[in-house]
């Protein structure tokens, strides 16, 4: 809120966002399916694999893709959850310090491939900060990483073993994922913001 | 001659509150007379329609010289007083040496006539050293020049001691004035006891070790004769015992700081050591006895306990910093607040740091009779501005009313018809 | 919701949402405390100095644990309370470690007001490790977060304090604390050692420890100080372990499910019999976990935001 000199209180035009859903329910179903199958693939089964989800939704997802494994090798995988608030580069910058979930990663990580799970893949750094905590854990044999959504625009040099589906979006677009467990509804957002620079 | 003119005179000692012009000569009164009456050469000074009184009187001060000059010397509480609108000081005797010997008394007599401002009274102690075991030769003292006794900043623990000073100063008729405090129940205690100190986690010092020590000097003055004055009271209790006292017809007297009647133990929360004195402030329900004590007398005069600290020693621990605040020159905009609240008239307020004091302790001070001193003071009850402590007078700052909004500003103070103050030049 | 204090200088300024996110924030912090490899790179390069003036081996190594695991750099300079002990005043220490910019200075010291008195004059956040009489904020916290893990909410229950209360900092702390989580306190002591109107906080008081806890959800037994100035309260220690000690014999009148705290160091015996300490309902050592992330905690959400709590 803000007044004009004759002292009538205005409101600044409201942002207009573009929003159109990228994925369905059906859609975000189909690409759990096909990335459980691809990481018994490239793992040749889940002998050594473990599943580690990325707070909030990536958790999320690595719940449904352990189950989705359960349900394809009749084999249970191990799952874990990893708040990655404490291994942030980017502490310090906002005005209250981010608030701070538990970790659960109640396994060996010795010899085992790992699989990180998280929701949107954007600059990386999320998953920088996945790594060093993991390390912290012990020492995997592999690290490998899946997301539900790749939005480009990275900044540092990671790449995902599986996508749900690539996205080019440019910077000032938002991406939402919603999961039913979390958010009532399964569905990805993709929004876009017309402000009178554009 | 000095013509002190369009003021509006209050000479409580006189009964007089109208408007009339002053004449002074050779330093003495010449003549008070209505407005415009008196026509000669004079320098003369505008009041401005403001308040011309008695220089006003200090009953305990503390100058810390010799000894503490690092915290004040007679010169610097000469100057903090005169700003504050006082002519006349008792100086009490915790200096170090302790003031308990005729050469010391001269000590400080004669640095205050190089001041050449304020007059300064001593006041001798009424134990050696202060410490309680032995009387001081309270004849020679009054010889020299003092006007009372008093082991203040201590209280005369021993009961046996003050009975026999008691006694003993009945042959100098001067009162002995009590800190009352017994110190055992005290030890280690650094504000009121009371719900405020049970939050901070402060040891308190309870009411009761004031009023245990004003009763025993009442029920020892019954027996001994001499006469009692009460420091600095601070307890409701206590000034109920003292007015039973008086009616009884005992020689009894005392005071009350201003702080006392200001500011309650709240004012500890934060741990600002400038609201750490002894004795400490106590509660709304003392200070709204106290204030009935002042409205019917039984607290006869106020006095401010100027107690100056370094801040080496307030700069502390609460718990280990020095007791007391200075008070000189906040203490005429804090009575005047009694004045605003109705609880007294002004000529009432004035009274009680200028005639009323003088008579107590047989001064020649607090009025403007014709013949006396020119000791005067002019001030403006209605100026409001705002308490910096920089800019004390005092060498030391300690004090709890920096950037309070007060009302009641000095303009001038004269002794013998000299001024000695003027705020215009400060 | 984080918190956006500077310091932390007593319960009595925090508000339940405070309380609430602190307990929260320690919760997700005692898992570190679980791993191999004890660290998270959160603080790394931060500076936390402990400024002990009173002595104190278990405050200060959770302090300086909680820190390192933090990988914040951890100094302790330890100091005397006494004003009559030559060395520097508190003041011109607090300036002069100022001057090399810590980020956040823990006191402990034998003033009431000394945290609060320095605080005025440096630009770090300073956690109170107890100053005095007045107030010990972590302990309470650790407290309550050893409650809420064993009982599940706090809303409601009831805590019984035992002790020396007048001479206690952890009592004020945990009196503020439990009243704004909605708890009940009631305090048992000798009358000598009930601080004048502390009725006023809102807490009973009683002198009978059995029947004092025969409803209780909580015991807490506090250190009984035998310092000099204590000399007219008590006739002598043996006299109050008969009256306060917390015996099995005493504990058969006490619900069941009451659980029992104490901040430490335990005077066997004095405050709590041998057989009652190694009883499966007393918290002892819990209490010492939860400190450690209580203290993490602290130090994360105070530093964790750009104006490192700076307002």
């Amino acid at each position: 809120m803000g007044f004009d000199p004759k002292g009538v209180f205005f409101c600044p035009e409201p942002e207009i966002q573009l929003s159109s859903v990228i994925f369905n329910e059906k859609d975000i179903s189909r690409a759990v399916t096909r990335i459980a199958h691809e990481i018994l693939e490239k793992n040749k089964g889940a002998d050594k694999l473990a599943l580690v989800g990325i707070r909030t939704r990536g958790a999320t997802l690595a719940q449904r893709l352990a189950k989705k494994i359960n349900e394809i090798e009749s084999t249970s995988v191990s799952l874990g959850i990893l708040d990655i608030t404490l291994y942030r580069d980017d502490l310090g910058t906002s005005k209250q310090s981010p608030e701070v979930k538990k970790t659960d990663i109640s396994f060996s990580l010795e010899g085992k491939e790992i699989v990180l799970i998280d929701d949107v893949l954007y600059t990386g750094r999320t998953i920088r900060a996945a790594i060093d905590a993991l390390i912290d854990f012990g020492r995997p044999a592999t690290v490998q990483l899946g997301v539900l959504i790749d939005r480009g625009h990275r900044e540092l040099p990671i790449r995902p073993d599986y996508v749900g589906k690539n996205l080019p979006t440019s910077k000032s677009n938002q991406v939402q994922v919603h999961l039913k467990e979390d958010d009532g509804v399964d569905e990805v957002i993709l929004a876009k913001a017309l402000s009178k620079k554009e | 001659m000095v013509l002190i003119k369009n003021g509006r005179v209050i000479d409580p000692a006189n009964g007089i509150d109208e408007q009339r012009d002053l004449l002074i000569e050779k330093g003495k009164i010449k003549a008070v007379e209505p407005t415009g009456k008196i026509k000669c050469e004079a320098k003369t000074i505008d009041a401005g329609g403001h308040i011309v009184a008695p220089g006003f009187i200090d009953m305990h001060v503390h100058f810390r010289e010799p000894g503490f000059e690092y915290k004040e010397t007679i010169e610097s509480g000469c100057r903090s007083a005169a700003a504050g609108g006082f002519t006349t000081v008792a100086i009490m005797p915790n200096t170090n040496p302790v003031n308990d010997t005729r050469s010391v008394t001269e000590l400080i007599l004669a640095q205050a006539k190089a001041c050449g401002t304020v007059r300064v009274h001593p006041i001798g102690a009424i134990s050696q050293g202060l410490a309680g075991e032995r009387l001081s030769e309270m004849s020679d003292l009054k010889d020299a020049g003092a006007i009372a006794f008093s082991d203040d900043g201590r209280p005369v623990m021993n009961s046996e001691l003050m009975r026999r000073a008691f006694e003993y100063s009945r042959m100098f008729g001067l009162p002995l004035i009590q800190h009352s405090e017994v110190l055992d129940l005290t030890e280690g205690g650094c504000m009121n006891e009371g719900a405020v100190a049970t939050e901070l986690g402060l040891k308190g010092m309870p009411v009761e070790a004031e009023d245990i020590m004003v009763y025993r000097d009442i029920a020892l003055l019954k027996k001994t004769g001499g006469r009692l004055h009460v420091a600095h009271i601070s307890s409701g209790n206590a000034v109920e015992l003292v007015r039973q006292a008086k009616a009884q017809g005992l020689p009894v007297t005392c005071e009350v700081a201003p702080h006392h009647f200001t500011l309650t133990d709240e004012a500890v929360r934060g741990y600002d050591s400038n609201t750490k004195m002894s004795p400490p402030l106590r509660t709304q329900n003392d200070i709204e006895r106290i204030k009935e004590g002042l409205e019917d007398d039984t607290i006869d005069i106020i006095a401010t306990d100027h107690a100056p600290h370094d801040v080496v020693d307030k700069q502390v621990e609460y718990q280990h910093a020095c007791f007391g605040i200075v008070g000189l020159e906040t203490a005429l905009p804090l009575t005047l607040r009694l004045v605003q609240e109705n609880r007294l008239t002004l000529p009432r307020a004035i009274e009680k740091i200028t005639s009323t004091p003088a008579s107590i302790f047989n001064l020649d001070a607090g009025t403007l009779s014709v013949g006396k001193f020119a000791d005067v003071v002019i001030f403006n009850p209605k100026e409001e501005y705002t308490v910096d402590v920089s800019r004390l007078h005092s060498r030391s700052k300690n004090s709890p009313f920096d950037g309070w909004k007060v009302k009641g500003k000095v303009t001038h103070t004269l002794v013998g018809g000299k001024v000695i103050y003027s705020a215009a030049k400060n | 919701m984080p918190i956006t204090l500077k310091n932390i200088l007593g319960t009595r300024d925090l508000a339940r949402e405070d309380i609430s996110t602190i307990l929260d924030t320690a919760n997700a912090f005692k898992e570190i405390s679980t791993r191999p490899i004890k660290k998270v790179p959160t603080l790394r390069g931060r500076t936390v100095i402990n400024l002990f003036f009173e002595p104190s081996t278990r405050t200060r190594t959770s302090f300086e644990i909680a820190g390192k695991r933090l990988s914040a750099d951890v100094i302790n300079i330890t100091g005397s309370s006494s004003s009559t002990v030559k060395g520097e005043n508190l003041i011109d220490t607090a300036r002069n470690l100022e001057a090399m910019n810590p980020d956040i200075i823990v006191i402990r010291h034998a003033c009431a007001g000394a945290a609060e008195l320095i605080s005025h004059f440096t630009k770090s956040s300073i956690i109170n490790a107890g100053d005095g009489a007045h107030e010990h904020p972590t302990q309470s916290l650790l407290d309550l977060l050893t409650i809420q893990e064993h009982k599940g909410s706090l809303e409601g229950l009831r805590v019984v304090i035992v002790g020396d209360i007048a001479h206690s900092r952890v009592v004020r702390s945990n009196i503020f604390a439990m009243k704004t989580m909605g708890m009940d306190v009631r305090l048992v002591g000798p009358p000598t050692m009930i601080p004048f109107e502390i009725e006023r906080l809102g807490v009973e008081v009683s002198h009978n420890l059995a029947e004092a806890i025969r409803d209780a959800d909580v015991i807490m037994m506090l250190r009984i100080q035998t310092e000099r100035q204590n000399r007219f309260l008590l006739p002598s220690l043996r006299e109050y372990s008969n009256l306060f000690c917390l015996t099995s014999e005493k504990l058969e009148r006490a619900p069941e499910d009451i659980l029992i705290i104490h901040p430490g160091p335990v005077n066997r015996g004095v405050e709590i019999a041998l057989d009652v300490m190694q009883d499966k309902r007393s918290l002892i050592l819990d209490q010492v976990t939860n400190g450690v992330a209580i203290r993490m905690a602290l130090m994360y959400l105070l530093l964790g935001g750009s104006d490192n709590g700076l307002n």
